[in-house]
């Protein structure tokens, strides 16, 4: 058990991140560490496809290297989803400073009264 | 080869930033821009679904070739809808022209979510579907946020953190496959996954987490929190187009996934897999109804119907037949042209009359006698009485679980036709058959491009449901191939 722990560590960390994530994105009533939670959520899956095609003492898929090498396409559909990640984030960023200006705060339950009393 | 998959989906990406462009030169000239290229769109769908019926049409992106590159493959269900999404886009765009919003970042958001929908619908790569699902869901949280005022803001940040968790699950349903198989190509993949045996647990793993993602996007309870908000909290136009476009080709896509990557083989071999899909199914129809019926505002009831509605489709991937997917497919074109009517007809109706609660709808048929019967034939369409497209889709399901004896399922999806119309009958009772209570204020704004919208999609549902079974011979050779 401690063996396959310890030779599985960067797969363990990254549903770790997962976990915490997600934990912050059901748990934190303020809207912003809501994101955060989901930036860190999507952390944990980028992660786990860099480590995925970590391969020990590889080299770069080139010509001019020796084998064996690490394939790139882990790291290329990453770079795609970080690059989504981050119209996300600004997406959500430009709703949230909607919904404060609306409301006047950033706290699920505060926004759902002043919701209410409309 | 033709490229003409590849120019589907960069036509509404360019038109997308003509009409941006078009915003500097001058305001509110996205209109124009979007209609010719929803009518380009339309043209190209059109050709490409009259080829793809004869044959699989494939188009390699860039010259590297499959399962290395991305590849697009079109057969009968993809050009099917492609077709739906080109329609119905050109169809809301008459709507919208009034109706509004007419900002030009509207329209550029508008066409971004069209060709997101396209992409999915033809891509043949579950990486690339990942990315086109992202931008249809990106371009849909925008969408949602073009009402005015805080609730369509709200509702739109919920959509959004909801529908992100969705797409990170599928993302991570993708790693899984990949990391078992090493490649990301569907075709490629589900040989692949074949060879690395249906059991092992990392195989169970991706599809579980690739199914619980779209089950996300497609709003099957317990996972559709996001969708009466999102439904109810935009704009009329956009919450027709994405009632009636988003959650249909994220249900496409579940159907890709279960039959073109992972097989009905893969569902024989773990049972799990698909009773997973039962219950949604089940669940989804049962208590997306009960939440219809309680619900007072006519936009949130609609969303809650489509749960259960979608429920019907899942139940049709579970059942794996035939029959049943020639029904899911029938249902999906059917509901996306009935609820999008049904939006657009509350629209109407909202904007003659400003009733927008089942109660204010009694009388509806003497102050508004075109919206209550637009309303009330779209109603009973989704009912499933004959010969409207409701009852054709149904039917197929229906039958499909017949003949795979799945007792449990065909009995909810046989009892859902009765529960659909308990949420109706509420509504078609007090238009009809009630007084109106009260003069109300008449607030006008109709144009003649938002009636004849709704009276197109009236008589649709009708004169598609006539056309429904000759479509189903069409599509029996593409649904033997995905079931082969």
């Amino acid at each position: 058990m401690i063996d396959l722990l310890a030779t599985r560590g960067y797969f363990l960390v990254a549903f770790l991140l997962m976990g915490v994530g997600t934990y912050m994105l059901i748990g934190s009533p303020n809207l912003i560490k809501k994101v955060i939670g989901m930036n860190v959520f999507q952390t944990g899956i980028f992660l786990f496809f860099i480590s995925s095609a970590f391969v020990q003492g590889a080299s770069p898929p080139l010509l001019s290297a020796p084998a064996p090498y690490v394939s790139p396409l882990p790291h290329v559909l990453i770079l795609t989803a970080i690059v989504v990640g981050v119209s996300l984030t600004a997406v959500a960023l430009g709703l949230i400073v909607r919904v404060y200006d609306e409301y006047g705060s950033l706290r699920e339950g505060e926004i759902r009264e002043v919701a209410a009393d409309e | 080869m033709s490229s003409l998959p590849a120019l589907l989906v960069a036509a509404p990406l360019l038109g997308s930033v003509l009409a941006l462009l078009a915003g500097l030169v001058r305001s509110e000239t996205g209109w124009p821009v979007a209609l010719v290229t929803a009518a380009v769109q339309v043209a190209g769908a059109g050709v490409l679904a009259s080829r793809a019926f004869d044959g699989t049409v494939s188009y390699v992106v860039g010259g590297f070739t499959a399962p290395f590159g991305i590849e697009l493959v079109v057969d009968g269900l993809s050009a099917t809808i492609a077709l739906l999404v080109a329609v119905v886009s050109l169809a809301v765009l008459a709507y919208s022209r009034v109706a509004g919003p007419r900002t030009n970042a509207f329209y550029a958001v508008y066409l971004l979510l069209v060709a997101g929908l396209t992409g999915m619908s033809i891509t043949g790569d579950v990486f690339n579907m990942y990315v086109f699902l992202e931008i249809t869901g990106l371009a849909a949280y925008a969408l949602v946020a073009s009402g005015e005022g805080g609730r369509s803001a709200r509702a739109a940040l919920k959509y959004l953190i909801v529908g992100t968790v969705g797409a990170s699950l599928f993302l991570l349903g993708i790693g899984y496959a990949f990391v078992a198989t090493g490649t990301l190509n569907m075709a490629d993949l589900s040989t692949q996954l074949a060879a690395v045996g249906y059991t092992e647990p990392l195989v169970q793993a991706a599809f579980a987490l690739l199914v619980v993602g779209l089950f996300v996007k497609v709003a099957v309870f317990p996972l559709h929190a996001w969708q009466p908000d999102a439904y109810a909290g935009s704009p009329d136009s956009v919450s027709a187009l994405i009632s009636a476009l988003v959650s249909t080709v994220a249900a496409y896509a579940l159907i890709r996934i279960v039959f073109t990557v992972f097989t009905v083989d893969f569902l024989q071999a773990n049972p799990v897999a698909r009773s997973l899909l039962v219950a949604g199914a089940i669940v989804s129809i049962v208590f997306g109804s009960v939440l219809a019926v309680s619900q007072t505002e006519i936009k949130r009831m609609l969303a809650y119907s489509s749960v259960s509605q979608f429920g019907l489709v899942v139940g049709a991937v579970a059942v794996a037949n035939e029959t049943a997917l020639i029904g899911a497919t029938v249902h999906l074109v059917g509901h996306a042209v009935m609820k999008g009517g049904l939006f657009l007809t509350a629209g109407l109706i909202a904007t003659a009359t400003g009733a927008q609660t089942v109660d204010d709808y009694e009388g509806l048929i003497q102050r508004l006698p075109l919206g209550a019967g637009a309303f009330g034939l779209l109603a009973l369409a989704m009912v499933g009485v004959p010969p409207a497209v409701g009852f054709v889709g149904k039917w197929y399901i229906a039958l499909g679980a017949v003949e795979a004896a799945a007792w449990p399922l065909a009995v909810v999806i046989l009892l859902s036709t009765l529960l659909t119309l308990a949420y109706f009958a509420r509504i078609l009772e007090r238009m009809f058959f009630r007084d109106a209570s009260g003069e109300r204020v008449a607030v006008d704004g109709v144009s003649p491009g938002m009636t004849g919208v709704v009276v197109a999609a009236a008589l649709a549902a009708v004169v598609l449901g006539m056309l429904a079974f000759e479509y189903g011979q069409l599509l029996e050779p593409t649904v033997q191939a995905l079931l082969s």
